[in-house]
């Protein structure tokens, strides 16, 4: 009888260990095919504008310092450690050593410097072979750099601006192999030389993107051979690729798709909140939003939920702040505007609302992450409005009119969303917000000018200890929460599917990651 | 073949194309948009697009820019990418070839088939076969070619997978580019397991491509030989005791090809320019989804570019349609 349980447990770790119950050991080796909505425009990111060129470009250049894997803390890269002088003014960084780029050359402060220079400084030789798109998103802060030695570098703002170290983790600030920029000169972005565990092999426009392991990479060696990244412009047939195994990952999949995935057996997803918000702008330069009361009411009216879940098909958090949770900084106490019709009614009428004259409601004619479905949510905002007594006319322009338009502030309400890139909160409460960013052409399309709220926003930028920073945007979000210039709509969610035979999938809040450590079974 | 005409037709050509950018650069910029702004879009700041638009040079007044275009034109130089800066001549061609490879093959399919079908279906009219392939040709010219698409691909590669998802070739198996026709550099190569790969993945986009023009040219066929198979020389070269398959071959079917000619050359026109579907289906990486992409981000040069290429794509075919006549019909003479 004593040796039935011995049997089974025998038999039960054959079928263990067969069933792939201890194949969970990384393996090296394979193919990791990507199956993604477009083509890349340039894998020198330095000059990318574009998803689809960062997602294959970050697996072959690396920064001075880099976000985590999973969250938008930054992490030390080809910095090994850096310090800001007592002025705030000159940030310096030690370089790693024994480091080379993928033909060869040896990485160094020169290097850096190369990288750097060729897009802030016109006078630089390699300045003219590139578009320099986001300049204010990355560099611009930086008025000089200094080589200290071979692996030190410092670079020297005007005025002390904490966010730099965000932006140097940015896809815009790759470090690129100084004798490739020369070869290449304005074909950098065909040919891109970093120092990443993946090198670029070759490049079939429209169609796919090779990019092999580095086998002397300076870090943890990539585990698969290589990554495949082919373009698949259409949605069902990136599914189909999926289910077939014809790619083992498929990006921007639409919500139903996304269910099917879930169901299906061999393929897995993950899920994490985004960086982005989608909001609605009060004009409050406009006489009917001037008064903060009419804004709380109105914001009383919206259920964000019912939008979450019938325009986001539940791929969405609300949003109560201007930036999401995943950013540092997120001040959670904050209580939400609860969705209340006949609060928002009363308050109006308390408000002295006039509601016999129409409102303008501009929707976004394109659809975007955080906004996938601008019409329709206008329509049900218009509803909610109309709920309360406020007529609401839906006001359309084409995109770039769109844009041009409401920063110069011709709207009543309107629709936009940001994407906080370097998921820094000044990105979203200094840069969309501020009174200095106000001025047509403004970024603050709420033309919101409030004075305490834009001091703190300064104070942060020039605050280098984060807990201190911390405590100053908690306080910014207060005042923005009371005063209410928008109604934060939603936080999209990012979502990442693919095959169960891929392991150690990261996925960073803003979708980018390197697959270094991503390992594919037999 | 009086080579003046063809000289005359060729300096046509140089107009139409003349034409054809002035056209295409003042419709492109009346288009609502500015390219900057689009290319960066709602993050850039205002800095950032002035200084882009400077770059690409859209601060200059239209003639100036339509001047500079046109001079770098006559050099032969279809300007650079806004997107990319790559030089769009470069651009076309890496993926002319794609196309073409597709078009190509899908004509073939649709004219041997469409031909043949419509050939039988006039012979017996009325019987089952042709109320088949009528119904069926009916059925290809309504279907449309997204939802096509998808079906095959669906049935062919996903449910039972006899042939590749999408693509051009599988990985790894590329051959070295010299005609970028897969087909062919494959065999130049000499690798035939490559060949056949490429063929296989040619399949299902040529298929879902041919539909369309195979069901017009199958029933075009059969009208038209219906027509001629009630001339009176028909009934002469049956009376003689010719053979039924030298009567409906040589005699009625040669003259029944007029009109199935400028359909072809209407067709294969269409399906240079207008397989953006298919090949955004399968994956195709051709002119029509570049095309495409570059018009949604307002890329000037590339936008021009295409549709010079497709103008004298479609005048090239039209003059080639045009010599057919006189070839296939001894009556049409081409005067100088």
């Amino acid at each position: 009888m004593r040796r039935i349980p011995i049997i089974v447990t025998a038999a039960l770790f054959v079928l263990v260990s067969v069933g792939g119950g201890f194949a969970q050991t990384p393996r090296a080796g394979g193919t990791l095919v990507w199956g993604r909505g477009g083509d890349s425009v340039t894998l020198d990111l330095a000059q990318a504008t574009d998803g689809e060129s960062i997602k294959a470009g970050i697996q072959v250049l690396e920064n001075l310092v880099i976000f985590g894997k999973d969250s938008m803390n930054v992490e030390p890269q080809l910095a090994e450690s850096w310090s800001v002088s007592a002025d705030g003014l000159t940030w310096t960084f030690k370089l790693r050593k024994g480091v080379k780029f993928h033909d060869g050359y040896p990485f160094n402060a020169r290097a850096v410097y190369d990288s750097f220079a060729r897009v802030i400084f016109k006078e630089h030789p390699y300045h003219g072979y590139g578009q320099w798109k986001y300049v204010s998103l990355s560099l611009a802060p930086v008025k000089d750099i200094r080589v200290i030695d071979d692996y030190t570098i410092a670079l020297v703002t005007e005025k002390p601006y904490a966010p730099l170290l965000n932006n140097l983790a940015l896809w815009l600030c790759p470090i690129v192999s100084p004798r490739a920029m020369a070869e290449h000169k304005d074909k950098i972005g065909m040919h891109p030389v970093g120092t990443g565990p993946f090198k670029f092999k070759s490049w079939v426009k429209d169609d796919q993107i090779v990019l092999e392991r580095n086998p002397d990479y300076w870090g943890e060696k990539a585990r698969v051979d290589r990554i495949v990244l082919k373009s698949i412009p259409e949605p069902s047939a990136r599914l189909m690729a999926l289910q077939s195994g014809t790619v083992d990952i498929a990006d921007d999949l639409d919500p139903d798709s996304i269910a099917l995935v879930k169901k299906n057996p061999k393929l897995a997803v993950i899920e994490r909140p985004s960086i982005n918000v989608g909001y609605l702008a009060f004009n409050t330069q406009k006489p009917r939003f001037q008064d903060p009361k009419v804004r709380v009411a109105l914001s009383h009216a919206i259920d964000k939920e019912t939008i979450i879940r019938s325009i986001f098909a539940g791929l969405a958090i609300p949003a109560k702040n201007p930036f999401p949770p995943s950013i540092w900084g997120y001040n959670d106490k904050i209580a939400p505007y609860a969705y209340n019709p006949q609060l928002a009614r009363k308050l109006l009428e308390e408000a002295k609302f006039d509601f016999n004259s129409e409102i303008e409601l501009w929707a976004m004619p394109v659809s975007r992450a955080y906004m996938p479905e601008p019409v329709k949510t206008a329509e049900l905002i218009q509803s909610y409005f109309a709920a309360v007594g406020v007529k609401a006319k839906i006001v359309r322009h084409e995109w770039g009119a769109y844009l041009s338009k409401t920063q110069n502030g011709e709207h009543d309400l309107c629709m936009l969303g940001w994407l906080g890139g370097n998921a820094d909160p000044d990105n979203f409460l200094y840069g969309l917000l501020s009174a200095d960013t106000a001025k047509p052409p403004a970024a603050n399309v709420a033309f919101w000018k409030n004075a305490e709220f834009t001091e703190l926003c300064l104070k942060a930028q020039k605050t280098f200890n984060k807990a201190e920073r911390t405590q100053l945007y908690l306080k910014a979000q207060e005042i923005f929460h009371a005063e209410a210039p928008w109604i934060p709509i939603a936080h999209s969610t990012i979502v990442r599917c693919y095959s169960k035979k891929l392991h150690e999938v990261p996925l960073r809040p803003n979708g980018l990651n390197s697959f270094q450590m991503v390992w594919k079974e037999k | 073949m009086p080579l003046g005409y063809l000289g005359r037709r060729l300096l046509h050509l140089g107009f139409v194309l003349l034409g054809v950018s002035l056209v295409v650069f003042l419709m492109l910029r009346m288009i609502p948009g500015d390219p900057a702004r689009l290319l960066l879009g709602e993050f850039a700041s205002a800095e950032d697009l002035a200084r882009l638009r400077a770059q690409m040079g859209l601060e200059r007044p239209l003639p100036v820019q339509y001047g500079l275009y046109l001079g770098r034109l006559l050099q032969g130089d279809l300007g650079q990418s806004l997107r990319n800066g790559a030089p769009v001549a470069a651009e076309i061609a890496q993926r002319l070839a794609a196309t073409v490879e597709l078009a190509v093959a899908a004509m073939l399919i649709a004219t041997f088939l469409g031909i043949a079908a419509g050939v039988v279906s006039a012979v017996r009219p009325y019987s089952l076969f042709d109320t088949a392939a009528m119904l069926l040709a009916l059925v290809g010219v309504s279907m449309p070619v997204f939802w096509l698409g998808l079906m095959l691909m669906y049935l062919f590669a996903v449910r039972v997978p006899v042939l590749p998802l999408m693509g051009r070739i599988g990985m790894g198996n590329e051959p070295e580019a010299l005609t970028g026709l897969m087909l062919v550099d494959t065999l130049l190569a000499g690798e035939g397991e490559a060949f056949l790969e490429a063929l296989q993945h040619l399949v299902l986009p040529a298929v879902t491509l041919a539909t369309v023009p195979l069901a017009i040219i199958a029933r075009i066929t059969r009208s038209s030989m219906l027509e001629v198979l009630q001339q009176d020389y028909v009934r002469t070269a049956r009376a003689k005791g010719l053979d039924e398959s030298v009567v409906i071959l040589r005699h009625a079917l040669r003259n029944a090809l007029l009109p199935i000619v400028t359909v072809l050359g209407l067709n294969l026109g269409l399906l240079l320019s207008g397989a953006v579907l298919t090949e955004t289906i399968f994956s195709w990486p051709g002119l029509g989804r570049y095309v495409v992409d570059s018009l949604m981000a307002r890329d000037y040069a590339a936008v021009q570019g295409c549709i010079l290429v497709f103008a004298a794509i479609l005048a090239v075919i039209n003059l080639v349609v045009d010599l057919a006549y006189a070839a296939l019909d001894p009556r049409i003479r081409i005067h100088a």
